[in-house]
């Protein structure tokens, strides 16, 4: 019995169960100041009343909708640009440096210039949640497309194929499964991004959520706001997982092949 | 005098290394009639597969032409079609079969969407794939991929077919069924072959005429018409004292460039 415990996955999911129980004993007994550490069973009473007023839905639509615009911007882009500098080597040679300067600087710092420029409105969020989606995606789609087979290029050539249908046609599809590796990364840094501008400058949103309860001393309602959250990227991330799968579900066994 | 079909004309290719200039191909000259079946030998590293290469207009020369039926050859034209060694690599493994034979076709504007789906079916079944249109091209043997490759190439019905020893990666008997394959649909399309092998039994074999190159910088060593029945067979035509008297003529040529320099040597032709 233990022995299965230990070989299924399950093993994972009982360690979950006995952190919370963990939580939910440290706060009854008052190991922890209650004031700032609420049981768990507590804040789970909270989620739900808060779901159902609609009170998080709302405050997650609007996240959700700035994230997934923001989002889809920034991983258009990343694969355009990508593609561009995959194929041209002079539009590499003109952007690479620019790329290389603007990547590494943590999105944070540059809240206070979006700040500066397009208000504390929706622009600015989506302006920042596209400006971090798309650096993974570029470098990705880079990589993915300077590593295309040359046979698979010539192919298309000798049926007469060239130029933009290239590109389409084999370029985009062999490069896909690091286009893809590149817009999860991107998921989860727009998740991040979404958070934090929403705590800078925002009157809805769940990351004012948060910090608005923060502020307030709603605590457990705090914590459903981060629970909410965990639920939410878990959610991202399998769907995403499951999608991948099926648009990648050739790249699988071809790869598979391969190592054989 | 008539244009010949295909011609090769002082065909030079130099590749500039960090060793310096080394020629591949020093001057090269041969024509190919219109529905002959023409195979390039010679040994290996001769230059054998960029001359096809050249052919097909995927690389430039350094210097010579090729002319398809008195035009020079810069860009692959729609009538010549490459098939290449690395048919698992050919081959788009994100397209099935069907997906695979088709792409060719979406590539001629001509061609309505039922026009591509009704001709892909019709070389589906010419390479006796029926069955398999959904699969992956991973998920079949390297015959069968192979066949892929050549269905693909013939659906677009070009007048030339360039193969570059597309047989050189399957098993024997699966090697003398692709054969079969070749010379079948040679004859059915009147389709106009240049074969790149290494493997001179394959080339008298299968061909009318087999040119010969010498080592880099090759030229052309042999021009050699083959005149053996049609339509060939796998054990009776390779025991006609003819089809001996070209081997003789062919290996004699490639042993002496290959430099025999030992007894455990004695294989240069795989």
């Amino acid at each position: 019995m233990l022995r299965q415990l230990l070989h299924s996955r399950l093993i994972g999911i009982v360690l979950i169960a006995g952190l919370l129980g963990l939580w939910e004993l440290s706060s009854a007994k008052g190991w922890v100041p209650a004031l700032s550490w609420p049981r768990v069973s507590a804040i789970t009473v909270t989620w739900w009343e808060l779901v159902k007023s609609g009170e998080l839905p709302t405050e997650l639509a609007s996240s959700l909708w700035r994230m997934f615009v923001g989002y889809f911007i920034g991983v258009g882009l990343g694969v355009l640009v990508g593609l561009l500098m995959g194929a041209f080597r002079t539009i590499y040679n003109l952007l690479e440096p620019l790329t290389e300067i603007l990547r590494p600087i943590p999105s944070p710092a540059y809240v206070p210039i979006a700040i500066l420029f397009l208000g504390i409105d929706d622009e600015m969020k989506i302006f920042m949640i596209a400006f971090a989606s798309f650096f993974p995606v570029l470098l990705n789609t880079y990589s993915g497309v300077r590593s295309v087979d040359p046979v698979q290029i010539q192919t298309a050539r000798t049926f007469g194929v060239s130029g933009r249908r290239l590109l389409w046609q084999v370029v985009l599809p062999s490069s896909s499964p690091n286009i893809f590796t590149g817009m999860r990364i991107s998921l989860a840094v727009a998740l991040i991004v979404m958070v934090i501008s929403e705590m800078v400058a925002a009157s809805n949103g769940i990351g004012y959520f948060i910090l608005a309860a923060q502020r307030g001393f709603q605590i457990r309602e705090m914590f459903a706001g981060v629970f909410t959250l965990a639920i939410v990227g878990y959610s991202l991330n399998r769907i995403f997982l499951a999608l991948e799968a099926r648009v990648l579900r050739w790249h699988h066994g071809y790869t598979q092949q391969q190592r054989s | 005098m008539a244009t010949p079909f295909l011609e090769v004309v002082n065909l030079r290719k130099e590749y500039v290394g960090p060793e310096g200039r080394t020629v591949a191909l020093g001057g090269i000259n041969f024509e190919v009639e219109r529905g002959s079946f023409v195979s390039i030998v010679g040994p290996s590293g001769c230059g054998k597969s960029t001359l096809l290469q050249i052919i097909a207009g995927l690389v430039p020369s350094t210097s010579g032409e090729v002319l398809l039926q008195g035009h020079p050859v810069r860009e692959p034209p729609l009538s010549m079609i490459y098939v290449f060694q690395q048919y698992t690599r050919s081959l788009f493994p994100w397209r099935t079969v069907e997906g695979n034979i088709a792409y060719g076709l979406q590539n001629r504007e001509s061609l309505s969407g039922s026009e591509v789906a009704s001709r892909t079916n019709e070389f589906i079944s010419l390479v006796r794939l029926d069955g398999f249109e959904r699969h992956f091209p991973w998920q079949l043997s390297g015959g069968m991929q192979q066949r892929v490759a050549i269905a693909r190439a013939l659906a677009c019905r070009p007048d030339v077919l360039l193969m570059d020893e597309p047989f050189s990666a399957v098993d024997a008997l699966t090697r003398v069924g692709l054969q079969e394959l070749v010379l079948r649909l040679w004859r059915e399309f009147k389709l106009t072959i240049v074969f790149v092998t290494h493997d001179t039994d394959e080339a008298i074999y299968l061909s009318t005429r087999v040119v010969a190159l010498s080592i880099a910088p090759s030229t052309v060593a042999i021009d050699l018409a083959i005149d053996l029945p049609h339509p060939r067979d796998q054990i009776s035509t390779r025991e006609l004292p003819r089809y001996l008297e070209y081997r003789h003529r062919l290996l004699a040529q490639l042993f002496k460039d290959e430099k025999l320099d030992s007894a455990q040597n004695s294989l240069p032709i795989q």
